[in-house]
């Protein structure tokens, strides 16, 4: 038996990278997509454009002005002098937000009255407005304390002291990174089993494998373990990336990280070929594995929590294996967490895939043309 | 016989293969109706009902009012917590996500010079939803303080008082951003979708060798192969437009025939890629592959969907610039919420241009290559 599985296990090896274009796509944009994705998904504001427009001639403007400038996440680009320019540039993209200092700012601050600043944003991408508008605030509140510390007032009676765990400076690209290794795993597995099974039955050849001396659970054994063989390798080399890369940091155990990278894989490849052998062409094969992967990532809690879904939505995450295995991979890279705390992340990916084979194994048998 | 003729023939012969494989209609119009409902209901960024503890080591009077501000507030769900220790444990378990700590000498301290230290502990992990949620804290603080202050005949202002106002989408609704965006991200997926096989599956079954003796010009034949697929795209467009307009109400500011003729020539856009990617692989298997990997992640991340485009690296923007969603996204977001700003439209629209002809010309190219 497993010299047979054996013998199907290279064929398929062959059918994959015989070709010289697949080769290529398995091989070459995982590892691309990994660096240029990395350094993509962030919500740290770098160099945001912004209008200063500043009515006051006073020296206080100037130096909160100066606060902005020294910022990294905005750079000024042009100066306004009148109330009608700013839609313009604002209209155009050429600047996310309008500082606005009115006439009389610093003489109000002097007096020690409030000076009011004014903050128009872009909101048409709605997350990074807020964003903006978080940093902006952070400006203001160091400015204001440095000021109360410097010319007196009124002291808050309680101040906020805040600490972030796993990750102190709040980098949001810490959070990303492990999710996006996620991702490229899930693609890679959707690469080589997605339209492997529809394939030979598109060609034909799966009638063939039927009537060797092959069971099915030796067919579906023999298609597995090349997507899981290579799933390991690449997100093995992924993972390398991320690590000496992007600097992220690792701090659980590579037992618990494999544990959980063998799981997913289980799920990812058990679902692959389920499409796969649901699918009677290539075409549909494809369509099949973008059903499953767009929504896998978008409801897996990458880049929006989970937690923000309508309840029914939630519900329907519990059968995306993404969703389990980002609670690992962050788990392990940023907060130890020690294995038996992941054991409700493990027990569904098995499901997941243990279904999904049956599956698979099933329509083997009983869907013919 | 004339050209017309000839085109009709080969447009008529792929509008019986969408007929045959359901899998065409499926994508053009069961794939955005499934994502939209999916996606639009399903994605948020809006943070509401946040769990937080609140660790009251001494409660009294001060303690209880400070509370009553985070109960008060929509964004948190508050749960209070006798010791740090126990608060520390919901938080590893992912029970709550920030902890708020009110020190014994609490009460004490609000009445010193300094003033009482409030300590808050975030979950860096998701390091979005921590400043998110210490600017939450922020608020709910502020808003406790302005109280307290009145409570005793005293006012409290800060030096700088930051007055924000947020054009295009006032109240920072989120899915007045992302539905557009969506429709985007799924015009990709169509138009990839529908022709990253045919030419594959063409020269893969030998129908190729077959149309290339018929009198077609290959120009025809790639005319051919488009048309019945931009008919069914801008199908599924309509579909998805209107799901943005009347389910999730989101507005339309600019105008409808800006938003259709943008969207027709990103559909052009879109097909070219799937037919270029289908010349180059000759396989499909191959051809999904590349599929795969260069249509949805690609359009999901560096698009601007929703990581911005300037906080990324220089070499990084450069090659957004190849990702015809880039683009699109770009003028969705503006006629959506901001209108016909053609200063943004007319660059954009450009782009895209490029893009179609450099699909379209190497797809043809290539073709009218191996017929020599």
């Amino acid at each position: 038996m497993l010299a047979r599985i054996l013998t199907l296990v290279i064929k398929e090896f062959l059918a994959l990278m015989k070709d010289k274009r697949s080769r290529i796509v398995l091989v070459g944009p995982p590892l691309i997509q990994m660096i240029i994705f990395g350094y993509a998904a962030t919500f740290d504001l770098k160099n945001v454009p912004y209008a200063l427009y500043n009515e006051d001639r006073g020296a206080v403007s100037r130096e909160l002005a100066a606060a902005f400038d020294g910022s990294p996440a905005f750079t000024r680009v042009v100066q306004v002098t009148s109330n009608k320019e700013i839609a313009p540039l604002v209209d155009s993209k050429r600047v996310l937000m309008v500082v606005h200092f009115a006439a009389d700012f610093s003489a109000a601050m002097q007096a020690g009255r409030s000076g009011a600043l004014q903050v128009i944003v872009d909101g048409r991408n709605s997350n990074t407005a807020m964003l903006v508008v978080n940093d902006v605030r952070d400006i203001v509140e160091r400015f204001n304390r440095e000021w109360i510390l410097q010319h007196g007032g009124s002291q808050p009676p309680a101040q906020i002291v805040t600490r972030a765990w796993f990750n102190p400076n709040l980098e949001s690209r810490w959070f990303f990174l492990p999710g996006i290794v996620g991702i490229i795993t899930l693609l890679v597995t959707m690469l080589v089993t997605a339209m492997s099974v529809a394939r030979e039955r598109e060609q034909g050849t799966f009638d063939q494998l039927l009537v060797t001396p092959l069971r099915p659970v030796e067919i579906l054994l023999g298609k597995t373990l090349p997507g899981f063989i290579i799933g390991v390798g690449e997100a093995s080399v992924i993972i390398l990336a991320a690590v000496f890369w992007f600097k992220v940091p690792l701090l659980g155990s590579l037992f618990t990280l494999y544990t959980g990278i063998a799981l997913f894989l289980l799920s990812g490849v058990g679902v692959g070929l389920m499409i796969s052998s649901f699918a009677a062409t290539q075409q549909q094969g494809l369509l099949g594995a973008f059903m499953f992967l767009v929504p896998a990532i978008i409801l897996s809690g990458f880049a929006t929590p989970i937690r923000n879904m309508p309840q029914l939505v939630q519900d329907i995450t519990l059968l995306d294996p993404m969703r389990y295995f980002l609670v690992v991979l962050r788990g392990v890279f940023l907060e130890d967490m020690p294995f038996h705390l992941l054991i409700p992340q493990f027990w569904p990916m098995a499901l997941i895939g243990i279904a999904a084979f049956s599956i698979a194994g099933w329509l083997f048998r009983h869907r013919m043309y | 016989m004339s050209s017309y003729m000839r085109l009709r023939g080969l447009v008529r012969k792929e509008f019986f293969q969408i007929v045959r494989d359901p899998s065409s209609i499926a994508i053009a119009f069961l794939m955005p109706m499934f994502l939209l409902l999916l996606f639009g209901y399903g994605v948020s960024l809006d943070s509401e009902h946040v769990p937080l503890a609140i660790v009251i080591e001494q409660p009294g009077a001060d303690t209880s009012d400070f509370a009553s501000a985070f109960h008060q507030s929509r964004y948190f769900n508050p749960a209070i917590y006798p010791d740090t220790h126990s608060a520390e444990q919901a938080m590893l378990a992912g029970d709550v996500n920030a902890v708020v700590v009110l020190r014994r000498d609490f009460a004490k301290r609000l009445r010193d010079q300094e003033g009482a230290p409030i300590q808050l502990i975030v979950n860096g992990v998701d390091a979005n939803t921590a400043r998110i949620v210490s600017g939450y804290v922020q608020g709910a603080w502020g808003k406790w303080l302005e109280r307290y202050a009145q409570q005793r005949g005293q006012k409290f202002e800060a030096p700088v008082q930051m007055e924000q106002r947020v054009w295009f989408n006032s109240e920072l609704r989120s899915r007045n951003f992302l539905v557009p965006g969506l429709v985007a991200m799924i015009m990709t997926l169509i138009g990839a979708l529908l022709t990253a096989m045919v030419m594959a599956r063409e020269w893969e079954r030998g129908t190729m060798e077959a149309l290339m003796v018929t009198p077609l010009s290959m120009r025809e034949v790639i005319v051919g192969k488009l048309f019945p697929y931009f008919v069914l795209g801008m199908g599924g467009l309509a579909l998805s437009v209107s799901m943005a307009l009347f389910l999730f109400d989101v507005p339309l500011r600019g105008s409808l025939w800006v938003l259709v003729a943008t969207s027709a020539l990103f559909l052009v856009t879109a097909l070219g890629m799937g037919l270029f990617i289908s010349t180059i692989a000759r396989s499909q298997f191959v051809a999904g592959q590349l599929a795969l990997v260069a249509t949805f992640l690609p359009a999901f991340l560096l698009s601007g969907f929703i990581f911005d485009i300037g906080s990324m690296p220089q070499v990084v923007q450069w090659i957004t610039h190849i990702v015809a969603a880039r683009y699109y996204v770009a003028i969705l977001q503006t006629v959506f919420l901001a209108g016909d700003v053609w200063s943004v439209i007319l660059p954009n629209a450009f782009g895209l241009l490029v893009l179609a002809t450099i699909f379209l010309g190497v797809t043809w190219k290539k073709s009218r290559k191996r017929l020599e």
